[in-house]
Parts: C-alpha cells; structure tokens; sequence
C-alpha cells in the first residue's frame, strides 16, 4: 500500500478534545466509559478511533456528535469547536453545529433511512435545516450533485425512491450524501463499514478518501478494522477500556507499536489483506 | 415501479382488497350525501308538527311520521348531522389532544411523562358515560357539552398509543440521525417521527370514530345531549321504541344511519390498513 503523506499536519486545529471524561450513573456503581482522552484534530486530516468493543469508542464519537444524553451521565473535560465547549453548550448552539458542520455516518445503513420519506427529501434535509434561504429548486440540485459525488447511480431516479428500494450499499451512499450536502469540516464515521460486504467496504473507504481529499473535510473514522484504518487514516487514535492506549501517524502505530496491546491488535491482522 | 409518484386513487387501487375500501368509502359517501342535502334541503322542518301522526311510508312521508306527525326523514337527516358533528367533534378533540400530548411525554419521557400519564389513568379510570354524565350535570346538557365530554374521554387512549409508539421509535436510528442533523426537537416530533406513527392512529381512529358515533347515540338515547325536540339518532331510536310495530321506519331509519357510520367507517379503515405498515 502507498504511503501517505499527512497533509495537514501543519493545519489548524479544528476540534480539541481535552481530558475527556464520561462516566455512567445509571447503576448503582458509576461505571466508566471514557477517561483522559485528548484529542486535536486538524483541517483535513482523518483520525482513526481503534478499539474493541466497549473500548470507548463509539461513546467519543457520540460526545463529539453532541448526541450524548444529558442525563444518566457524568462529563468531564472539554470539546472544544469554533470557540464553543460542545459538551457545555446550549442545546440550540448544539444544533446550529450538528448537520451542518459536524455530521455523522452511522453503522447501520438498513435502519437510519426514515422508511416513508423519499430518498431526496433525506438527502437534502440538513438543507433544510440549516439553509433556509435556499429554494427548493437549489436543494434539489445541490442533493443530485452530492448524490452524484458520492456515486450514487442515476441520481434523478433515486432521488424519487424510498429507502427499501436501495440495497445497504446504497444506503450508505446516501446516508453520506446527507452528512456531506452542507460540507461539514468534520465528518465523524461510526463503523460505516461493518454492515456492508468487503466489496462495497472498499468503496466506501475510497469515497471516504475521495470527500477527504475534494473538500477537505476531516474525518473521524471509528471502527475495530484495523486494515481499513490503516488504508485509510492519517493518525490513529487506539482505545481500550476508556483509555488511550498508544496514538501517533498510521505508519508509526502500525509499522511500529509500542504498547503490547497495539502489537496484538496488529499481530492479529490476516497478513494477506496486508 | 421504482419511485413514480402515485395518485391516491392508484395507491388504493394497489391494496390487497380495494373493494372493502370502496365498499366502505360508498357506504360513507351516502351518510355524508344525507347529512349535506339536510344542510340545504329537507322535506320539512324536522321539528314541524302535524295531525299526520304515525303515517307508514308515503309519498309525502317518505319514511313515514312520528308519534306528534314528524316527518322521519327530515328527522334521519337532522340526527345524522347531529351525530356526524359530534363523532367528528370527539374525534378532533380526542386524537388532536392525545396525540399532541403523547407525542411530547413520550419523545421526552421524564418525570413529565409520568406525572401526564397518572393523570391520564385516572381520566382513562372513568366509563365514558360516567365522565358525560358528570359533565352534563355540571355544564347543562347540550350536544357541545356531550362533545367536549367524549372528546376528553378518548384522550387517555390516543395517548397511550401515542406516546409508545414515540418511546418506541425514538431510539431508532432514523430519528437519532435526525436529531444529529440539527433538527429542532418539535422538527423531529412532528416532521420526523409523526409519518412513523400513522398506522397505530389510524387504527385507532377508525375505533375512536365508531365509539364516538356509538356513544353519542348511546347518550342521547338514554336523554343525554340534544334536547327535545331536537333529533338525535339515538334520541330518535328512544322516542320511537312505543311505535316501532306501528312505524318501523321510525326506529329502522335512524338506526340504518347509525349502522351504515359505524360500518362505512370501519370498512374504509380496515381497506387501507395494509398501506399503513411499515415498508421495511
């Protein structure tokens, strides 16, 4: 595989995460999820998140997503966005943020399409939203051109189908044209992957690649693939039991682990995908 | 036929049974035909009195007068107005509250959520009658009063359903997305998840309506409600119970009505159920 430079890492940062803290209080010990996490994330950069399950990971994407409930759960530390603290901000603040310049790509294409709203109206809901000035002859067109970017085929008549006409490869397709439409600088993609078979995986990768490197969007890529990390990220991020057990650039962490526990994850990869 | 756009005619057309929808529809069509050629044109004053008592059917009676010489039919096309108003009355009152309120207790949950459904099992706690008759007494009987009383009576019901189906759908992720994309939570409410809900209300409403036009026939039949001489269908089917061997038409005309609601109704519910549940 090429090696890739890390194009922005003279770049300013756009998001800080500083000593993040989550802990649940739903039972009767606080159990916690997430501790210590630090976190700077440049313009146009990818950082991949890496952990098994209940390492922390998803529950970071989702504090920085801002769709953590308020209730339930202790937080510490700060995440830091245009001047805001995310994890202390209004509600609305929050909102003004979320679909327009931080967007989210979940894990299950099959059920995060509303099934009785078309296929367009879907696409161009953050439009909505958050340009109202736009008519609706201009969303359609800037949702058939996103469509388009993220290789959705004929996008006209997709535009008029309905979530159960599309196959889970092309629900992510549109899952993605709906979280790039408004050109968030950060996109967070929460196991975008693991639903999809290893063909459309690949493509997924590429068009994540492609959105990276056309808008310069930066992405936070969360998944327990480590090959697809490796392929794809500039910096890896790599968690286990709420910790940061090792981060540096890709090729570093990967060519080189220091942490025992990074060198079994990296062991643990099938050496033919390599 | 991916992604056309249907008329509703070709949506129904496409059903497992159309023909109970139409059935039902045609049924319904010649209730309302009834209640709004009453609005512009009766025989006679439902309330005009004649010496032409207890007349069996005719060509000026065509379904015959009552004990004091009123013409039936004028009386049917009143009553059915009388009824339809209400039912439709309760129907708003009901669905439109209870949707609204288990919309929001069940989207936010909380301690709002429990106090807004003790309440609402204590109201649900009360037989409809009990809680009209309360009413009544309190406020005068009228038919506006037996409207608000049923209308708050249905409320708990369309709440329950409401508000599951919200703490039901809530997690999914279509909503969750929908809560990232920055919609406001009233955006989310009733733009989002509302669509998602239709099937659980449409078949309570189709349950609520017959209730309703039930009910009010109920009521009126036991005094509750429109007051002489005003017709009611259930009023009617009351007054009529002494002739109903000399006139039957007195009794089987308001309750043909009734009947033909009630089943009209129905029919077009059960048709268009299947287009209701969920495409995936």
């Amino acid at each position: 595989m090429e090696h890739r430079e890390n194009p922005t890492q003279a770049g300013e940062v756009i998001l800080e995460v500083r000593d993040l803290h989550l802990e649940f209080h739903d039972h009767d010990r606080p159990e916690v999820a997430v501790e210590d996490f630090d976190l700077e994330l440049h313009r146009g950069e990818i950082v991949g998140i890496v952990g098994e399950s209940g390492s922390g990971k998803s529950m970071t994407a989702l504090a920085i997503a801002g769709l953590l409930s308020r209730h339930a759960l202790e937080r510490r530390g700060q995440i830091l966005f245009d001047g805001q603290d995310l994890l202390r901000c209004p509600r609305s603040t929050l909102r003004h943020y979320q679909g327009d310049e931080i967007s989210i790509v979940f894990q299950e294409p099959m059920t995060s399409l509303d099934p009785l709203q078309r296929i367009g109206r879907q696409v161009e809901e953050p439009l909505r939203i958050h340009r109202k000035e736009l008519s609706a002859q201009q969303r359609r067109e800037l949702a058939l051109r996103t469509m388009d970017a993220v290789g959705l085929p004929e996008p006209e008549k997709v535009y008029r189908m309905y979530p159960h006409e599309l196959s889970g490869g092309m629900r992510q397709r549109v899952m993605i044209a709906a979280a790039t439409i408004s050109r968030p600088q950060i996109l967070i993609a929460d196991e975008p992957t693991t639903a999809l078979d290893v063909t459309i995986q690949a493509q997924i990768i590429a068009l994540l690649r492609k959105i990276n490197e056309d808008d310069g969007t930066a992405i936070i890529f969360i998944s327990h693939d480590l090959s697809l990390v490796r392929q794809l990220c500039h910096r890896v991020v790599v968690m286990r039991k709420g910790l940061i057990v090792e981060t540096g650039p890709a090729e570093e962490v990967f060519g080189n682990p220091q942490a025992d526990y990074t060198k079994m994850l990296v062991d643990a990869i099938p050496k033919v995908v390599l | 036929m991916a992604g056309t756009r249907r008329s509703l005619r070709q949506t129904i057309d496409r059903l497992p049974s159309p023909q109970v929808f139409w059935a039902g529809f045609a049924i319904m069509a010649a209730v309302v035909a009834l209640v709004l050629v009453g609005l512009v044109w009766m025989p006679y004053k439902p309330t005009a009195m004649s010496a032409d008592r207890l007349q069996g059917i005719s060509a000026a009676h065509w379904l015959g007068t009552d004990k004091m010489g009123r013409d039936i039919l004028s009386r049917v096309m009143y009553g059915s107005r009388v009824t339809l108003m209400v039912a439709l009355g309760t129907m708003a009152i009901g669905a439109g509250t209870g949707v609204l309120v288990g919309a929001v207790t069940g989207f936010y949950g909380g301690l709002l959520d429990e106090v807004v459904m003790r309440v609402m099992d204590g109201l649900f706690a009360f037989p409809n009658v009990l809680l009209a008759l309360v009413f009544v007494s309190l406020f005068g009987s009228s038919t506006m009063h037996v409207m608000w009383a049923l209308g708050i009576a249905f409320i708990p019901s369309f709440t329950r359903v409401v508000r599951s189906e919200y703490v039901r759908i809530k997690h999914l992720d279509y909503v969750k997305n929908a809560r990232l994309q920055g919609a406001s939570d009233a955006r989310v409410i009733f733009v989002h998840m509302l669509p998602n809900v239709r099937g659980v209300l449409l078949s309570n409403v189709m349950i609520g309506f017959n209730n309703a036009v039930l009910a009010e026939a109920g009521l009126s039949f036991l005094g509750i409600g429109s007051q002489p001489p005003y017709a009611s269908l259930g009023q009617m089917i009351s007054e009529a119970q002494e002739i109903f061997f000399r006139v039957p038409t007195a009794v089987l005309g308001p309750g043909i009505v009734i009947v033909a609601m009630v089943l009209g109704f129905s029919l077009m519910g059960e048709g268009i159920r299947p287009a209701t549940q969920s495409l995936d």
